[in-house]
């Protein structure tokens, strides 16, 4: 080390900084932390401090002596005056001003700025900290701020007050200072980022650093206005909380490193911070003026400055303001401000605000503040700040936000309703799209709430997003009863829309006709077999509707929805729950109006003879009776059905009616086809409906036939509460024929349904052509039905399954109690 | 209701486990496992399109006295299992779904994170709060 040889001044100045660093007062080594927080103070690079330490040999000595830290004084001014380090100019250097040394606001700048400002008068900083002011300006810095000398009087005023604590000043600007050298890791590292990014404008740094001072001053000044004139220095605490989260990266000095953590302290920080960042500030976005302390109030608010720092920053990866940058470069790009990744992984998840993995400009502010901030200290929050959020497309965020989320969430359940309709509902689709969007926004609702419970309650026409339907709804249960069922939905909703309702159905009403089995006359022919797919939906459809009624009228949940499925038609009448036979009536007017009109349509609806399908087990018997004998009327034309309807509506008593339909039926069974619809109608919902099941096949096949099966459906009408509702035995419109196999298909659980129905069957008469396909169709679904009595047969156990299991534990508990009372 | 969530990797170690606090959590861990052969089990039984979401819903795996187990299995083989008391009335299905569902969007998130390297232990705070409302709602 060479020889050093300073100036008077530097002499004194470089002794007073001795003794300050000197804490443990030996006069012979300085303290190393408050050595290292000097030089942080200094706004010199990591790397420039190291190389000084290096230089004066404190690194060698392992401490630092007292040449050595003059020698280091030296160097740092060399340093701040842009020249290169060298130990040959410790001595060459001529007319080197004194280093500066930047502190945060509090005592400790006061300190320093005692230090720089007063070579001449003694005022030592200890002493006259409070008659010092840091005075940047004064050094030779003449281009920075002026002004700032004049202000940094006022300051100078101020800090007097506080020269008797001064001793707490340096106490306290030593906080600061120390914290650094607690948490030095993270301040090289940010500063460091900014010196990669900044490469260029490192070596402005330096001469920056004077400049610096000056910045720093005004910055001073202005933070001690606003503090409500309070002695800067004393204070500290309060008041800048808006400057603390002015942290910019591009600060040489690793301000950050006054990272107490707790906010008071963090206001030290933050005015190391910010009289750090103004040198930065004034590198990076030349606004040099003095930030005052935006924002205050609030700690997480972005400066213009800030702002306009990163909006550079966010430039150099992704040149368009209004792009996005992909997480892996904003990864890089966080990363180097070395923290950890556990953090900034936090940070992510708080910035990005639409959870896309690429951060627009708002967001790579936002993320690039807290990093700065967690750089200086603050602890993350646990949401992001009001003031972060991106405020380029606020609102649309905040909309967007949810709705993508919202829509991941339910993207599902769309698909999943929609899948559950589509097998069962080819063609109604057509009807769907629309309810399923509707759903899909339903759901969307729903699943914010996290309500699954918003799912069954809605209801639209067919509850498709009725989770539990889910289950059920692929049961493209054509089975008449649903045909009823559809009718009897339509008739709802015609009330209330017609097109929905009506359109499916209307659209199906060859389907329907076929599965209804509506003998509706003009109507009864249809059935091709799309007309089957259509009725397959429609009767899904139905299903839903049902399932909701079957809901309310079943006493227990989930059986009557899984019934549902199965027992897909028998139309429930919603609004008449109670009514199985509503839908007869529905059926009649349907009827009525089909007849009268002579549209197949209406016919269609009219529910040729309703056989409910299957009865749900909820179903009262009584609509089963009706349905039966609807079914047996409905062997005849409509009109009966017309009659047979309204025996249908009182569901209990119609059970008994059986008897009456029977013969009713017998002698109807002509025109009993549109009386079959309105059994099945009333017998939807009903589990009596299997008996409409036979009932309708009956009238398919024909009179005699019918009559049987009316008969023996009469007899299971009893039963038919149990069975699902036979299934096909609607589509007696189509053709009897098909009507036949899908009531031998179908197969109602109810065996003696379909015994009848098989009885039959064999005598009604095929017309070829048409029942072909009718039959396919037919085969087809019972087949579905088949798959859903099976899952509602295995989902039944289940649920049988767990109400034991149930059953067990309140038993075990009611066990464990009873000892007690014995007690 | 659910007393254990976990996550398994496609590796079937697990990302993520987190039991409502009881003594004896341990059961909850040895539950999951086990669960996993039913896991694998379904996961091969189902061969048909894998992107039906009702596929990736795998239902209860298995009830025992206390509890049942369901499970959930995304498209990149990612498992999630469910642990309810079945003490308490029985979850509905479409409840459990929606468990999921919301698991599942808290899992992309977490995915989203560049900062987060698929096949590390999750540590989001987001999805920690996400799985602690599911806890929680039950007892």
């Amino acid at each position: 080390m060479e020889s050093l040889t300073l100036s008077d001044v530097e002499q004194k100045y470089y002794s007073d900084l001795f003794v300050y660093c000197d804490t443990d007062n030996t006069k012979k080594v300085a303290s190393y932390g408050r050595v290292l927080d000097l030089f942080r103070a200094a706004q010199l690079p990591s790397e420039v401090v190291i190389q000084i330490t290096e230089l004066c040999g404190a690194t060698r000595l392992g401490h630092f002596g007292r040449s050595q830290f003059y020698i280091a004084l030296k160097l740092i001014a060399i340093a701040q005056s842009g020249l290169p380090l060298r130990v040959e100019s410790l001595n060459s250097v001529k007319d080197l001003p004194l280093p500066r040394f930047v502190v945060g606001k509090n005592e400790a700048e006061a300190r320093h700025v005692a230090l720089y400002q007063d070579p001449d008068s003694q005022g030592l900083y200890p002493a006259s900290a409070a008659a010092l002011i840091p005075r940047p300006p004064g050094r030779g810095h003449p281009n920075k701020k002026v002004p700032p000398s004049a202000s940094a009087h006022p300051l100078h005023e101020a800090v007097q007050p506080t020269a008797p604590s001064v001793e707490t000043q340096q106490a306290e600007p030593t906080s600061p200072v120390v914290s650094p050298h607690q948490s030095p890791p993270s301040s090289p590292p940010s500063w460091r980022k900014h010196k990669r990014q900044h490469s260029g404008g490192n070596a402005d740094r330096q001469p920056v650093a004077a400049p610096t001072g000056v910045v720093w001053t005004q910055f001073r000044e202005q933070q001690t206005a606003p503090v409500s004139g309070d002695g800067l220095w004393s204070s500290h605490s309060p008041p800048l909380p808006g400057q603390e989260s002015w942290v910019s990266f591009t600060a040489d000095t690793p301000p950050s490193s006054t990272v107490p953590g707790a906010h008071p302290s963090s206001v030290q920080e933050s005015t190391t911070i910010r009289t750090t960042m103004a040198p930065a500030a004034a590198a990076a976005t030349t606004t040099e003026v003095q930030r005052q302390s935006s924002g205050y109030d609030d700690p997480w608010k972005i400066t213009d400055e800030q702002r306009q720092y990163y909006i550079n920053q966010f430039k150099t990866i992704q040149p368009d303001l209004t792009g996005f940058i992909p997480g892996s470069a904003a990864k890089e790009f966080f990363t180097k401000s070395k923290l950890p990744i556990l953090e900034l992984s936090h940070i992510w998840e708080l910035s990005d605000f639409d959870k896309d993995g690429a951060l627009t400009l708002d967001e790579f502010c936002a993320a690039f503040h807290l990093v700065v901030a967690r750089k200086n200290g603050y602890d993350l929050p646990e949401k992001l700040p009001e003031s972060l959020m991106p405020k380029l497309i606020d609102l649309d965020d905040s909309a967007e936000v949810p709705e993508p989320t919202a829509d991941v969430g339910f993207s599902a359940s769309p698909a999943e309703v929609t899948p559950n309709k589509s097998p069962s509902m080819p063609s109604l689709n057509q009807a769907w799209p629309e309810m399923n969007q509707s759903n899909e926004q339903w759901e969307t609702f729903s699943e914010r709430s996290s309500s699954s419970q918003t799912l069954t309650q809605f209801d639209s026409n067919i509850a498709p997003a009725d989770p539990d339907t889910a289950i059920v709804h692929p049961v493209p249960i054509r089975m008449t009863p649903s045909k009823i069922h559809m009718q009897e939905m339509e008739l709802k909703r015609t009330s209330s829309d017609h097109n929905h309702p009506t359109s499916p159905i209307l659209a199906k009403p060859p389907e329907v006709s076929e599965e209804v089995k509506l003998p509706v006359p003009a109507t009864m022919k249809f059935v091709p077999a799309n007309a089957v797919g259509d009725g397959y939906s429609s009767s899904d459809s139905f299903t839903s509707d049902q399932e909701p009624v079957a809901r309310q009228r079943s006493q227990s949940g989930a059986s009557p929805e899984a019934l549902k499925v199965v027992a897909p038609p028998p139309p429930p009448p919603r609004p008449h729950p109670s009514h199985s036979r509503s839908s007869s009536l529905d059926m009649n007017r349907n009827f009525a109006a089909a007849s009268a009109a002579g549209q197949p349509q209406p016919a269609a609806i009219a529910f040729p003879p309703a056989v409910p399908p299957r009865p749900l087990p909820t179903q009262s018997s009584v609509p089963h009776a009706g349905q039966r004998a609807e079914a047996e009327g409905a062997t005849g034309a409509g009109a009966p059905l017309t009659t047979t309807s309204p025996q249908q509506i009182p569901q209990q008593p119609n059970f008994a009616d059986f008897s009456h339909f029977q013969a009713f039926a017998a002698s109807e069974q002509p025109s009993s086809l549109p009386e079959v619809d309105k059994h099945s109608d009333p017998g939807q919902g009903d589990k009596s409906s299997d008996g409409a099941g036979p009932l309708r096949t009956v009238k398919s096949d024909g009179q005699a036939d019918e009559r049987t099966t009316t008969a023996g459906h009469s007899t299971k009408g009893s039963s038919g509460p149990l069975a699902p509702p036979p299934k096909p035995i609607r589509r007696r419109l189509k053709s009897e024929d098909e009507l036949r196999p899908e009531d031998e298909q179908h197969g109602p659980q109810k065996s003696n349904i379909i015994a009848a129905a098989m009885a039959t069957q064999p005598s009604i008469p095929r017309s070829v052509g048409k029942d072909k396909k009718a039959i396919q169709a037919s085969i087809r679904r019972n087949k579905e039905t088949n798959t859903v009595l099976a899952r509602l047969n295995s989902e039944l156990q289940q649920q049988l399954k767990d109400l034991l299991e149930e059953r067990i534990s309140l038993e075990v508990q009611l066990e464990q109690l009873r000892p007690f009372s014995h007690l | 209701m659910a007393v254990c969530i976990a996550v398994i990797a496609k590796e079937n170690y697990p990302l993520y486990i987190r039991s409502v606090p009881t003594q004896n959590e341990l059961k909850f861990h040895y539950t999951v496992h086990t669960s996993l052969d039913v896991v694998e089990e379904k996961i091969s039984a189902v061969g048909k399109s894998l992107g039906d979401q009702r596929e990736l819903y795998l239902g209860l795996l298995y009830p025992t006295e206390d509890y049942k187990v369901y499970g959930y299995v995304t498209n990149s083989k990612v498992k999630f299992v469910i642990v309810v008391d079945s003490s308490n009335t029985s979850l509905r299905d479409n409840e459990i779904r929606s468990m999921f569902r919301k698991l599942h969007n808290s899992f992309t998130d977490v995915m989203c994170n560049p900062f987060h390297t698929p096949g590390n232990p999750i540590q989001s705070k987001a999805f920690d709060e996400v799985v602690s409302g599911m806890l929680a709602q039950s007892t």
